[in-house]
């Protein structure tokens, strides 16, 4: 019953979807203001008609109803209650109602939001919501729906692929949805400025925020990812260029483009055409990565085949979005060009060079992940495109952009004179090169060249960006004044680029100086990296809720102190008959300890000799902590003042007043 | 708690898939240690979804990882060990490409496209200098822009 309930509430909200696609057009093509603000009304209606459905899912997973088709595949009676509802979206049909839950959730929020927005504009973002909903709604309920039933009922569920049960799990995935739906938002807007023909500093100001805040739920999600695969997968890494990883990843590198043009298309009201298809762009990078995600297109070629129905289906929707986008932009960009004097010495050309990068980048990334199923749809054999590759194209491309970040920040908008702009930077870069040469000597107590390379260009980026902020609130009387002085955007901006070269600081060191040791140790017996000492004392048998584990101790030791006690786990899960490694870890901000579970030397024999794997990873936790930097960096960007202040200023004006 | 073999009942059910990530013992130089590493994370496991030699748990990675190992530890080169698998199982199992006809856009495209981006950039900054200033085009955009706030 309560799946049928949710079934329904799915089509009713593909009706209202429908409506507030059409109506609001309509209503704009023959100036109808009332068919317009239907728009809000709509949004607000299919919200709660999607969250009914959501609600539904979920309470048919808190009740093990095996009868859905969804909850027998991906539920089990014995698994905590926090991981059933995580289990909502742990595989393909779910993932799709939670990815629809925040489409309606955005519109619900534009629609709540956007009343100060002119109404042709805000019905126009809400009606290309809408339509997007449509396509997804129909996706979901002709191929793909999670409240299908099936007879007999199964006594038992197949259980949550145990990969996926981890704490990880359970916000990873809504943080990177709401990323990836949150660029439809930017998209809509780019729509309705192409259809409308408005296209100044103005709309910038409305559609950067909500374009901020859809980068950083993204960057948040992506750095989640990160963690839980260095935590779950025991083998130590972190990013492994993997098909999935790269489909979060590219529209993120849109998106940063998209971020910066947009600054300067507020700041300067110039590059409104190319800040109008990097929104189109980014946003079908996103779909693009949905579909990849959960439907296996690119890990295994077959997934796609076995049901032509879906592979059509988004190959259809994704040629409508991204072909109708473009040929929209196409035919109407050109005439809403305005010609602006740019110069290379601004803030704003160098920006352009941030975008050339950026794009460049995300485009190699694009290129190693199909490449290799171009090669093989053109009968020209098998390669692989993985880490070595993406590496050795990446970051010669993402240094430019470290070096660029230290000069567009101190340059002024307009017309920059960068000999006096740049008289600073010369001890700051000073200062990098010392302190990024002696960074790898005064840590790990030896050099590398790459390592180096990194931390010099880590602490570029770090120094430069705290320079410019400290400049502005030097000039204050006091330090009060001084920070109130600075706009909460600058801040956002100077969080997230000191989050970059902290990011940077760490990648360079624990790609070049992390130690990696396979050993087999018997109960008792110690094996050495450097000063620590880590001695295996055995393993004792633990039953958890749904698997069994065999629980490893190892203890550590640095120089003959006792530092740590480490317990990694080797996991049995009897429901899917497979085993995880949940590998256990030391931390601070200098170095992590990573201990493995391999297998026992004498295969059955626990209590003789197992294969471990040690890692000493140096500066680890800066890889994330840089991605938490630059979330918080957004949040306070998204939040500034000067964007409040224009909803109050034009609050007065009663547009779209009537969706309320 | 007593241990209990459960490791044992999983082989039962997965015989030749789970294998031990089996500590060589050492016999490599540092330097050799350095290159192996290096190169099992260069090698794919070819029977998993998309794993190095290093990450998986195979059976065909852990053999794969031995051979690597023994070639390192008899003097081979870094080349004669790449050649040895491509021979073998072709150059699906470098996830570096080679540099062939057919991969030569796939390792020049993402610098081509920086290049040609650098260039399209400096011509467009090149042209605006070139191109008489308006009266004052800053102040008409600033007003146009003040303009379109009032606009409801």
């Amino acid at each position: 019953m309560i799946a049928e309930l949710g079934h329904f509430a799915l089509w009713l909200a593909l009706a209202v979807g429908l409506a507030q696609a059409v109506v609001p057009t309509v209503g704009y093509a023959r100036g109808n203001v009332r068919w317009m603000a239907l728009a809000g009304s709509a949004a607000q209606a299919q919200f709660a008609l999607v969250l009914v459905a959501y609600l539904c899912l979920s309470e048919a997973f808190r009740q093990n109803d095996f009868s859905l088709v969804y909850v027998a595949a991906n539920s089990h009676s014995a698994l905590p209650l926090v991981y059933r509802l995580s289990a909502v979206w742990g595989a393909h049909e779910g993932s799709l109602l939670l990815w629809m839950l925040m489409l309606a959730g955005w519109s619900f929020a534009v629609s709540i939001f956007n009343r100060r927005l002119p109404s042709e504009i805000s019905s126009l973002v809400l009606a290309t919501l809408g339509a997007v909903s449509v396509g997804f709604l129909l996706f979901m309920l002709l191929t793909s729906n999670p409240f299908e039933r099936h007879f007999p009922i199964p006594l038992e569920g197949r259980d949550l692929n145990p990969l996926l049960q981890d704490p990880g799990l359970i916000i990873h995935p809504p943080m990177l949805y709401m990323g990836y739906v949150g660029f439809s938002v930017a998209f809509a807007f780019a729509i309705a400025a192409l259809v409308t023909g408005r296209l100044d500093a103005a709309w910038a100001r409305w559609a950067r925020p909500w374009t901020t805040t859809a980068w950083l739920f993204l960057t948040m999600g992506i750095t989640l990812g990160s963690w839980w695969a260095y935590n779950e997968l025991g083998w130590g890494g972190w990013w492994f260029w993997d098909p999935v990883e790269n489909a979060s990843f590219m529209p993120w590198l849109v998106g940063t483009a998209l971020i910066h043009s947009l600054a300067v298309t507020e700041k300067r009201g110039l590059l409104q055409s190319w800040t109008l298809l990097l929104s189109i762009i980014a946003f079908s990078l996103s779909l693009l990565g949905t579909f990849l995600v959960r439907s296996g297109v690119l890990v295994s070629v077959h997934a796609f085949a076995t049901d032509p129905a879906r592979g059509v289906f988004i190959l259809a929707f994704l040629g409508a979005v991204v072909g109708g986008g473009l040929t929209l932009y196409a035919i109407r960009a050109p005439r809403l060009v305005r010609q602006g004097q740019m110069q290379l010495a601004s803030r704003e050309g160098l920006l352009l060079f941030n975008n050339v990068f950026l794009i460049a980048a995300a485009a190699a990334v694009l290129l190693g992940t199909l490449y290799p199923l171009a090669i093989d749809a053109l009968g020209l054999g098998k390669i692989s495109v993985g880490p070595p590759y993406f590496n050795a194209v990446f970051l010669p491309l993402m240094a430019p952009l470290a070096v660029l970040v230290g000069f567009a920040g101190t340059a002024s908008w307009k017309r920059a004179d960068f000999k006096v702009a740049f008289r600073p930077l010369r001890v700051l870069a000073v200062v990098a090169l010392v302190a990024g040469i002696a960074l790898p000597y005064l840590t790990q107590g030896r050099g590398s060249i790459a390592a180096s390379a990194g931390a010099v260009l880590a602490v570029w980026v770090l120094a430069t960006s705290v320079q410019e902020v400290w400049r502005r609130v030097r000039a204050k009387p006091t330090w009060i004044a001084g920070v109130r002085s600075v706009p909460r955007g600058a801040w956002g901006m100077t969080l997230a680029h000191f989050g970059l070269g902290v990011w940077t600081l760490g990648v360079a060191f624990a790609s070049t100086f992390s130690v990696e040791k396979d050993v087999r140790l018997g109960p008792g017996q110690s094996a050495d990296i450097g000063r620590y000492e880590f001695r295996f004392d055995g393993v004792t048998h633990v039953e958890g809720p749904n698997f069994k584990s065999d629980t490893g101790r190892v203890v550590v030791s640095f120089r003959g102190r006792e530092i740590a006690r480490l317990d990694p786990e080797k996991r049995l899960y009897p429901s899917q008959g497979s085993v995880m490694t949940e590998a256990a870890v030391d931390h601070n901000p200098l170095r992590d300890l990573y201990v493995a579970m391999g297998e026992p030397i004498d295969r059955g024999n626990v209590a003789g000799d197992w294969a471990l794997r040690l890692y000493y990873k140096p500066m680890m936790r800066l890889v994330w902590f840089g991605g938490v930097l630059m979330f918080f960096g957004g949040i306070l960007a998204a939040s500034d003042r000067r964007y409040r202040l224009a909803r109050r200023a034009e609050s007065d004006i009663p547009v779209g007043a009537a969706a309320a | 708690m007593k241990p209990r073999p459960i490791v044992a009942l999983l082989l039962a059910a997965f015989v030749g898939i789970a294998a031990a990530l089996t500590p060589m013992e050492g016999t490599l130089t540092p330097e050799q240690d350095a290159r192996y590493r290096v190169l099992i994370h260069e090698l794919r496991c070819l029977v998993c979804q998309n794993q190095t030699i290093a990450d998986s748990n195979a059976d065909l990675a852990s053999d794969l990882r031995k051979q690597v190992h023994d070639r390192i530890a008899a003097g081979e080169s870094d080349d004669d060990i790449r050649r040895y698998v491509t021979d073998r199982y072709g150059d699906f199992v470098l996830y570096k490409p080679p540099l062939t006809a057919r991969t030569a856009a796939l390792w020049i495209a993402p610098f081509l496209l920086a290049l040609l981006g650098i260039g399209l950039v400096l011509r467009l900054l090149r042209r605006n200098r070139s191109a008489p200033a308006a009266a004052t085009p800053v102040d008409a955009q600033r007003l146009r822009q003040l303009l379109d706030e009032k606009d409801p």
